[in-house]
Formats: structure tokens, C-alpha cells, sequence
């Protein structure tokens, strides 16, 4: 574009086509005075925006903007309320909470973990324990969750960390609630243990409705006690309103509602009898179940072997767990409440009773015994049951035939007499039922009948002549072998009805519910279940018999020169069919051993304790079973101290690897 | 008697060239200014004794150049220019890399952001240019003018800042303004700047600005600065939350509380009453600046008060628009009110030559 090409574009602008001349300065002034306040009206404008502005949203807007600036500020954290305690009957806690200060760490908030890490360990104890169960318990939650490094630091090592907490984002001291077994493996069974709150526990708690109550809190009830009384125990959760900043770390507490503390709970247990008849049972493997037939408290509940509860609060590691999960042993199993065992010849004074009440039998009907019956098989043949006495007990009546354990009387009863008939009766005593205790889990067992038969094998694996109730199978129950199988806790509820003459009342191990944070109690009254229609005169018979069996019979050498008079009666149930072989105990395996079986009263005018005692292929309930019996009454009757007396173990809260 | 008759004339020597309702308004500023610092920097009170020493010399600093004659300012315009274009490519040739800008020079161990200059040194250059043609300003007169402009915001633009690039234009294209830009071009330079500007912006000056257009859709990025001001304004209601007690500001929740965001600090302590208070120092401040541009003796010193008025505007109505959520997120401090030396130093620098030319108005007009 030329010189002139473009002065003639620029004169296209009329005003600059007048540059050239001299501008008149009034004129000037007047329209830049213009100019200059159009723009003060422009800032006018926008001032009125920002102040239009702020009135919506201090005053229009107002209240929706306080929320947010609430929301922000403030953050509900629950406060778990403290587990309750559980004591024996007397008083002494057998499982406690406490609190403890623990270092624990969020590993989305620190920066770098390892660093981390390792500059704590320059500050403060942590041993390689410690981290493995960190890093396994990062590995089962999401990084924004607080875990547990170091459990019950020092109050030299809270202080020795807070002087150092700001060089440690993310890492905190907290107050933590632990949950502690001071007796280790006694009571475990009924204690049972508390856990880290897992996917079915929260599957659970959100179907009942009981989540909200689980905020605060990391562990709950898995067995024993501890389950069936979680609601009582946990107690519910209380909130604390806290200021946090933009990080989301509380600077102020600003309301607080209290949590209210579980129940405490005294149990029925005697912690001294329970003991006593955990260390009579020694290493056997066995069950023992007391009962006061006065009300249905359970004095003692043992069941060998036991286990730490302790190992289970903050999760059992993989080696323990092992052991005590593929252990032949079983000693998780709870063996009074879900064991089911072949009651051997325990039942024969019931079987005899109701032989008295139907009329099959009175009590002075007496018998040559062979020491064997004989009954004609599908063969044509004739099979023979044994008596354990070769050649026989001679002349039996009734009550022989409890004091001595005639088993051929109870073979021709048993031929004689319904089993349909025989369940009905059994029924009556708890048998092939729960007994209602107040533990959850309990195994019904089997009381079999007919239908029960029928039932156990339909399907299509098994043939009608399996489902057929056949004579043999009762002459097999008759002695208390064959398909019944009792737990000890049913035997000694029955055992409890007997000797109550026929009034029982649901066994229960919690004795007294004391109130939290009031500390009212509220005892847990006997609630009757049964109220039998027995004529004392059959009672009599029996009741007399067992105490003979004690005095003069199969249990006598146990109970010489006991200060009290006791009634029981000894069993010896099978494991092992030894398909008419004479049993030789030390030829046979020992898991293949019989089970000894031993059930008691005492005293016999009027019964305080009622017991069950089993001991696993023990053998011989004389001999195996009976003195735990003997030395429980003892004990019980006349306080006669246990040799030992059972310590709290000085290692609290196990962290065991 | 005596004596007092000398103090008096001291006194009046002193003071012969500050502006009394000019320097009125900007104490009140000043002490808002130091009441909500002293809250916003808490716990560090370190940084209120910083400020106040900062506003100390830069009231010296003030008083220095009030006292320098319009004309004399006028003379430095050029020289002032080169050296900031010059230090610009000193920049660009030698500067220190500061996250991927290069903004910085460093001498001898201080570092100096010569951009910072250019926000005074171009319309100081261009009102005395104006003032130069004064008597037959054409459109070519405006081309040079936009060359003039161009060449600094084109080399703080690629620096890159666009930011105070930005700034600096508007500094230039105010006196190109209120030297009767015809209004047709002026309009089409913001059509062609707005595609440009955004061409030019960053991702996350994009990001800002999409923020800005909806905050609540990302609260925890780009427009989370955005949102916790708004809660931090709205949560103060008409008389806040009362000094030091903005729970917004203390839990951390503000961003740049002490610096950018302060005006959220204040709305939230002080409430819709203190933001009124606040706007009407503000009003005042920029009537009586317009004032000074209005009664101007020359044409210099016309375009440099009027263009010195809309930069405190911009400064002010950028910030409290942004806290407020009105416009996008910009790195500009509220003038008199938030932290910084250097932003403190600019500002009274401004204030020193209105005083100058209010002045000097009569010596100059006899």
C-alpha cells in the first residue's frame, strides 16, 4: 500500500481526516471528561454488582451457605461405648475391657509409608511383629481407615510421640478399647470371644437395623457369651461433635454425647468348680456340665481342650488358627453345647422309669440273666448282644439292673417296648431338643424314633430297607448305643429333672445383668420349662438304685467315704462296633476307645448339683468319668479346695504372632 | 510562638503535596486492610509486622513521588520504558525458570520480576506520548500507541504470564481510552482479543474459567477455591462472624487466605455491613481519583490519574469479583488490603503521582 493509498484509508475517518488541524482544548477537556466519567459510571455499575452480589449470598443465600460452612466444620465422630464385664458367680471378671493408648496410622494422609515407618521406629518401639500385623491389617482395609501399629504404649512413649507429632501427618495417638481373658483357656467355651467386626458381621448388623449402634466400635461377639449377649454387652454408641479443619484433623471438641456402657454380666459359672473340673478332665479330651436343679444355673460348662480367647480379639494368625482349627482335638469345639455322644448306660435309670410308668416293667420283676440276649436275625439265625459281665449278673430286678448296669435287662425291656413309645417318653427329658441355654449354637442331637429314621435316610441314596425300623435298632437304643446321641448339656438337664423329680427349669449360664452406666441389677429368674407327672413311688425306685450304684454299685470305689450321699450312674457308649470281638481296651486305638460317661446328684435328699461328666475314649465311665464327679461334689458340698486354684494369666491381650 | 510557627510551616512544606481526602481514604483502607490481615495470617503474626513495614516504606515511597512534578514524571516515561523493555529481553535471554515461567531476574541474589514495571511504565509512556502530539492526534498516533503496548504484553506473554500481560495492556489500552479511541475500534479490538486471549490461556487458565462458569460441578479442583470463598462469604451473613472467628478462614478451608482470597476472610468476619464499608472506601477512593483526573492541568497528567483510576479498579472489582464467584480465578491481590510488598509498593507508587498531579496542578497552570 502506497503513502497516499493509506492517508487516503486513514481520511476514510472523518474525525482523523481533520488531524491536521489544531484541536480546540475546551472541547477537549469536555470529551475526555466525558469519557472519564462514563467509566466512573461503569464502576458505579459494577461496585452495585459486587454489592448486589453480596447480598445474595449473605443474606439471600445465607442460610444454605451456613450449612456448608457447618458441614465443613464440623464431623460426627461416634464414641464406641465400653464393652461390659463378665464375671463368675462370685465376682472375679473373667473377661474385661480396658482402654490403652495406640499409635495409629492412616495411610492416605502420611506421605511417603515406608519413610514413615521406618522414622517411627527411631521414636518409638516397633518391632517386626508389629509391622506385619500392620501391613496385613492395610492389606484387609482401604487406605483412609486409621490402623493399629503399636498397641498399650507407655505414657513415656505418648509423650516421647507428641513431641514429635507434627513431623508425623497421618500417624495419631488414640485411645482404644481391648477386650482381655485373664484366665486364658479356663470358661473359653462359655466366654467365647470377641472379633474385628468382619463383612458378615456388618451384613447382619445392617439387616437387624443395629449398624448405626456399630459406629464407634471395631470388635463384636463371635461364640460363648460374648455372641449370645452381644446386645447386652456392647451397650450403645455415643457421638462427639468435633471442629476439624480443611485436613480433616479435629481441633475442638464441641458437644458430646456420652456412649452408655455395656451390661456387665455375672454369670452363674463358679469359676473354682469350673476349674476344678477343666484340670480333672486334665488332657482328655471331655465334657463337664453342673447344674443347680433347683433353677438350671450352670455352675461349671467345661469342655477339653480349651483355647486363648485372647488370640481371637485382634485377629488370630494363620499358625494358631491352624492349630487349633486342623487339630484332631477339636478344641474349638464347644463339647457340652454341640458335641452329640452316644449316651451308653446313663439312660437306663430313665429307660427304667418309664418302664415303671408304662407298666412294662415293676420294679421288683426279676430275671435269670445269661449275659447275652439272643434275637432272631433275617437270616434265620439268631444274633447275640453281650453283656460287658461274661456269664451274667445272675438274678436282676430293677434296680440291679441300674447298680450293676445289666445291659441284657435292658436289651429283653427294650424288645419288649416301642421305640416310638420309648422316644415320646425320652422327650419328656429334654432329649433330641435344645435345652434352651442361653448360648448360641446348640446341637439337638438325636432321639430316634421311627420317623426320625425315616427322615435321616430319605432320599434317593438310600433304599427303603434303610429307612425301616427294625427290632435290632431298638435293643441297640435300649443300652443307650445305636443312633441316639445326647450332648452332655442334654444328659445333665435330664440328669437335673431327675433329681428334681421331675421339675426342670432352662439351664442358663447368665446369672445377673447389671446395668451399665446405673448400675441396677436385674437377675435373671429360674424359668420352669418342665413340670413332669411322676408318682413318687417310681421315683423312689430309681432314685434309690442310683444311689446304690454310688453306695454299692459300678461308681462304689469312687465314692468311698464320701461326707454326702450322691446318686448316679455310670456309662460306657461305643465308638467302635467290634462286631462281637471281646473289647480289650489297650488293643484298641484310642480315638477308637469307648467314651466314659459318668451322670451324678448330690446330695440325694435333696439335690443341689446335678452333673454330667464325659470323658472321651475314656473307657470305662467307672473309672474315668466318676471321679471328676466325686471330686466336683466335694467341692461343692463340702468346700473342699481344689489343689490348684486357677491364676489370671499375666499376659493380658495376647499379640502373639 | 516562634517555634510553633516553624512546626507549622514544617508541617505545611510536609504535607504540601499529600491530598488530604486522598490520603484519608487510604489510611481507612489501610487499617480495614491491617484488622483483617491480622486475622487472615493467623497463627503467623510474623507476617502482620512484615506487612506493616512494608506499608511504611511504602509511605515514604509515596510522599517521594508526590513531591516529584507531573513534568518531571513525564521526562522519565521513555527511559522507564526502554529499561523495562530492555530488562523484559534480559528476561527472556537470562531469566531464572521459576515452574516453567520465566519471570525472574536475578541480581546478585534478589530476584526482581520486571513485569511488574511495565504495569506503570506503559501508561506512563503513553500519556506522554499523547501529551506529545497533543495538539494533532490521529489514528496513526493510536497504531504507535499499540505498538507500544504489544511489544512488553508480547514479551511477558511468552514467558509465559499471561496474566499480567493481560494487565499491562489494559494499563495501556485505559489511556488509549481516555485518549478517544474512536469506539468502533475499540470494539473490535475486544472481539479480537477475547479469541486470542483464549487461544493463548493455558489449560488450567481454561480450566479456571470453566470452573468459574460452574463451580459446584468439580468442587474438589479447579472450583474448589471458588466454592469454599462463596461458603466463607455466604456463612458471614449480613454482620459475620466477628473478627477472628470466620471458621472458613482458620480451618484452612480458604485458599490464599491472607493474599488473593482475602476479601472471603473479611466478608466472612465482618459480614454484608463490612463489605458495604468496604465498597464505599473503595468508591470513594477511585471519586476522588477521578477527581484528580477530571482537574488535571495537562493532558499527561489527565490520562495518567484516569488511567492509574481504572487499574485500582480493575485491581479491586478483579479480586472481590472472583472471591465472590463472579469471575474467574485470577492471580490479583485486593489492593490496600492483602499481603505482599511489592503489589503494597505499586500501589502507593500510584498514589504518590495522583498526589503529584493534584498538587502541582497550580504551579503548573500559573
Amino acid at each position: 500500500m502506497s503513502q497516499h493509498g493509506f492517508r487516503r484509508w486513514l481520511s476514510r475517518y472523518r474525525y482523523y481526516g481533520r488531524s491536521h488541524e489544531i484541536r480546540d482544548p475546551v472541547r477537549e477537556l469536555f470529551l475526555f471528561r466525558k469519557r472519564l466519567w462514563l467509566t466512573g459510571l461503569a464502576m458505579l455499575l459494577m461496585f452495585g454488582v459486587l454489592l448486589g452480589r453480596s447480598f445474595y449470598l449473605q443474606v439471600v443465600a445465607h442460610q444454605q451457605y451456613q450449612t456448608q460452612a457447618e458441614n465443613n466444620r464440623i464431623a460426627i465422630v461416634p464414641v464406641g461405648p465400653s464393652r461390659g464385664t463378665i464375671s463368675d458367680r462370685n465376682g472375679v471378671v473373667l473377661a474385661q475391657s480396658f482402654s490403652a493408648y495406640t499409635l495409629e496410622l492412616t495411610p492416605s494422609r502420611t506421605g511417603d509409608l515406608e519413610t514413615t515407618l521406618a522414622q517411627l521406629g527411631e521414636l518409638i518401639e516397633i518391632t517386626p511383629r508389629d509391622l506385619r500385623r500392620f501391613r496385613r491389617a492395610m492389606e484387609e482395609s482401604r487406605n483412609f481407615n486409621s490402623l493399629p501399629l503399636r498397641t498399650k504404649l507407655s505414657d513415656e512413649e505418648v509423650a516421647q510421640f507428641a513431641a514429635h507429632k507434627y513431623r508425623f501427618p497421618g500417624v495419631d495417638i488414640r485411645a482404644r478399647l481391648y477386650r482381655q481373658y485373664p484366665f486364658g483357656e479356663t470358661v473359653s467355651h462359655v466366654l467365647g470371644y470377641i472379633g474385628r467386626i468382619n463383612e458378615r458381621d456388618i451384613e447382619k448388623l445392617t439387616k437387624s437395623g443395629g449398624l448405626l449402634n456399630y459406629k464407634g466400635t471395631d470388635h463384636i461377639g463371635k461364640t460363648g457369651i460374648e455372641l449370645s449377649y452381644e446386645k447386652n454387652l456392647h451397650g450403645i454408641v455415643g457421638f462427639e461433635e468435633v471442629e476439624v479443619d480443611a485436613l480433616g484433623r479435629a481441633v475442638r471438641s464441641l458437644t458430646r454425647v456420652p456412649p452408655i456402657p455395656g451390661d456387665h454380666l455375672q454369670l452363674t459359672i463358679d469359676l473354682r468348680l469350673q476349674n476344678l473340673a477343666e484340670q480333672a478332665l486334665g488332657d482328655s479330651n471331655g465334657a463337664v456340665v453342673a447344674i443347680d436343679p433347683n433353677n438350671g444355673e450352670v455352675l461349671a460348662m467345661a469342655s477339653t481342650p480349651g483355647y486363648d480367647p485372647n488370640l481371637f480379639v485382634e485377629g488370630i494368625d494363620f499358625a494358631n488358627w491352624e492349630r487349633l482349627n486342623t487339630s484332631p482335638d477339636k478344641p474349638l469345639l464347644n463339647r457340652p453345647l454341640r458335641g452329640a455322644y452316644p449316651p451308653g448306660s446313663t439312660i437306663k435309670p430313665l429307660l427304667a422309669l418309664g418302664a415303671l410308668i408304662s407298666g412294662k416293667r415293676t420294679a421288683d420283676y426279676a430275671f435269670n440273666d445269661p449275659g447275652y440276649f439272643e434275637l432272631p436275625s433275617g437270616t434265620g439265625t439268631l444274633h447275640r448282644f453281650r453283656d460287658d459281665k461274661v456269664g451274667g449278673h445272675g438274678y436282676v430286678d430293677m434296680a440291679k439292673s441300674i447298680v450293676q448296669s445289666c445291659d441284657t435287662y435292658y436289651y429283653i425291656l427294650a424288645s419288649e417296648t416301642d421305640i416310638d413309645d420309648t422316644a415320646r417318653f425320652m422327650s419328656q427329658f429334654g432329649f433330641g431338643q435344645k435345652t434352651g441355654i442361653d448360648l448360641e449354637g446348640e446341637a439337638i442331637g438325636v432321639l430316634a424314633s421311627r420317623a426320625w429314621k425315616r427322615e435321616r435316610f430319605s432320599g434317593p441314596r438310600y433304599r427303603e430297607e434303610h429307612r425301616r425300623w427294625y427290632l435290632g435298632d431298638s435293643i441297640s437304643a435300649g443300652i443307650g448305643q445305636g443312633y441316639n446321641n445326647f450332648t452332655p448339656l442334654q444328659l445333665a438337664y435330664a440328669t437335673a429333672t431327675l433329681a428334681n423329680d421331675g421339675v426342670s427349669y432352662r439351664p442358663h449360664l447368665v446369672k445377673r445383668i447389671i446395668d451399665g452406666s446405673t448400675g441396677q441389677t436385674k437377675d435373671v429368674l429360674p424359668e420352669e420349662t418342665r413340670r413332669l407327672d411322676l408318682k413318687p413311688a417310681h421315683l423312689a425306685v430309681i432314685k434309690k438304685a442310683m444311689i446304690d450304684v454310688n453306695r454299692e454299685g459300678t461308681a462304689s470305689r469312687i465314692f468311698k467315704g464320701a461326707p454326702y450321699t450322691s446318686a448316679g450312674k455310670t456309662g460306657t457308649s461305643q465308638v467302635f462296633s467290634l462286631r462281637g470281638e471281646r473289647y480289650i481296651e489297650s488293643q484298641v486305638k484310642r480315638h477308637l476307645r469307648d467314651h466314659a460317661w459318668f451322670i451324678a446328684y448330690a446330695p440325694a435328699e435333696k439335690p443341689i448339683i446335678a452333673v454330667a461328666v464325659l470323658v472321651e475314649n475314656g473307657g470305662f465311665g467307672s473309672r474315668a468319668a466318676a471321679p471328676i464327679a466325686r471330686a466336683l461334689f466335694d467341692y461343692y458340698l463340702t468346700g473342699a479346695r481344689p489343689a490348684v486354684t486357677p491364676k489370671p494369666d499375666e499376659n493380658d491381650v495376647d499379640w502373639e504372632e | 510562638m516562634q517555634i510553633r510557627d516553624t512546626l507549622f510551616v514544617v508541617w505545611l512544606r510536609f504535607t504540601r503535596h499529600v491530598d488530604g481526602p486522598l490520603m484519608a481514604i487510604v489510611l481507612l483502607l489501610l487499617a480495614v486492610g491491617a484488622v483483617v490481615l491480622f486475622s487472615a495470617v493467623l497463627p503467623d503474626t510474623g507476617r502482620f509486622i512484615q506487612q506493616m513495614k512494608s506499608i511504611g516504606i511504602a509511605l515514604v515511597v509515596m510522599w517521594v513521588v508526590a513531591n516529584i512534578p507531573p513534568h518531571r514524571l513525564a521526562q522519565i516515561a521513555l527511559p522507564l520504558y526502554l529499561i523495562g523493555v530492555l530488562l523484559l529481553i534480559a528476561v527472556a535471554l537470562f531469566g531464572v525458570t521459576v515452574n516453567n515461567s520465566q519471570r525472574w531476574l536475578a541480581i546478585g541474589g534478589f530476584r526482581f520480576q520486571p513485569s511488574e514495571l511495565l504495569k506503570l511504565a506503559v501508561p506512563l509512556l503513553l500519556a506522554w506520548y499523547f501529551q506529545k502530539v497533543e495538539a494533532r492526534i490521529n489514528f496513526g498516533n493510536f497504531l504507535i500507541a499499540m505498538l507500544l503496548i504489544a511489544l512488553p504484553a508480547w514479551l511477558i506473554k511468552r514467558q509465559p504470564d499471561l496474566g499480567t500481560a493481560l494487565l499491562v495492556s489494559a494499563s495501556g489500552f485505559f489511556v488509549l481510552y481516555l485518549a478517544r479511541l474512536p469506539w468502533k475500534t475499540m470494539f473490535l479490538m475486544v472481539v479480537t482479543a477475547v479469541p486470542l486471549i483464549w487461544l493463548f490461556a493455558h489449560g488450567y487458565q481454561k480450566q479456571r474459567v470453566l470452573a468459574f462458569l460452574d463451580p459446584g460441578a468439580d468442587p474438589l479442583r479447579s472450583g474448589y477455591h471458588t466454592l469454599q470463598a462463596s461458603i466463607a462469604i455466604g456463612s458471614g451473613g449480613l454482620t459475620g462472624k466477628g473478627w477472628m472467628q470466620g471458621t472458613q478462614a482458620h480451618l484452612d478451608f480458604l485458599p490464599e487466605r491472607h493474599t488473593d482470597f482475602i476479601f472471603a476472610v473479611y466478608s466472612e468476619e465482618f459480614g454484608l455491613v463490612g463489605n458495604i464499608v468496604l465498597l464505599m472506601l473503595y468508591v470513594a477512593l477511585l471519586l476522588r481519583s477521578l477527581m484528580i483526573a477530571s482537574h488535571a492541568s495537562s493532558l499527561f497528567g489527565r490520562l495518567l490519574a484516569g488511567a492509574i483510576t481504572l487499574m485500582l479498579f480493575t485491581y479491586a472489582a478483579v479480586n472481590m469479583g472472583m472471591v465472590s464467584g463472579i469471575l474467574p480465578v485470577v492471580g490479583v491481590p485486593l489492593p490496600f488490603i492483602s499481603f505482599g510488598g511489592t503489589a503494597m509498593l505499586s500501589l502507593f507508587i500510584c498514589i504518590g503521582i495522583l498526589m503529584s498531579i493534584q498538587t502541582h496542578r497550580k504551579l503548573v497552570s500559573t
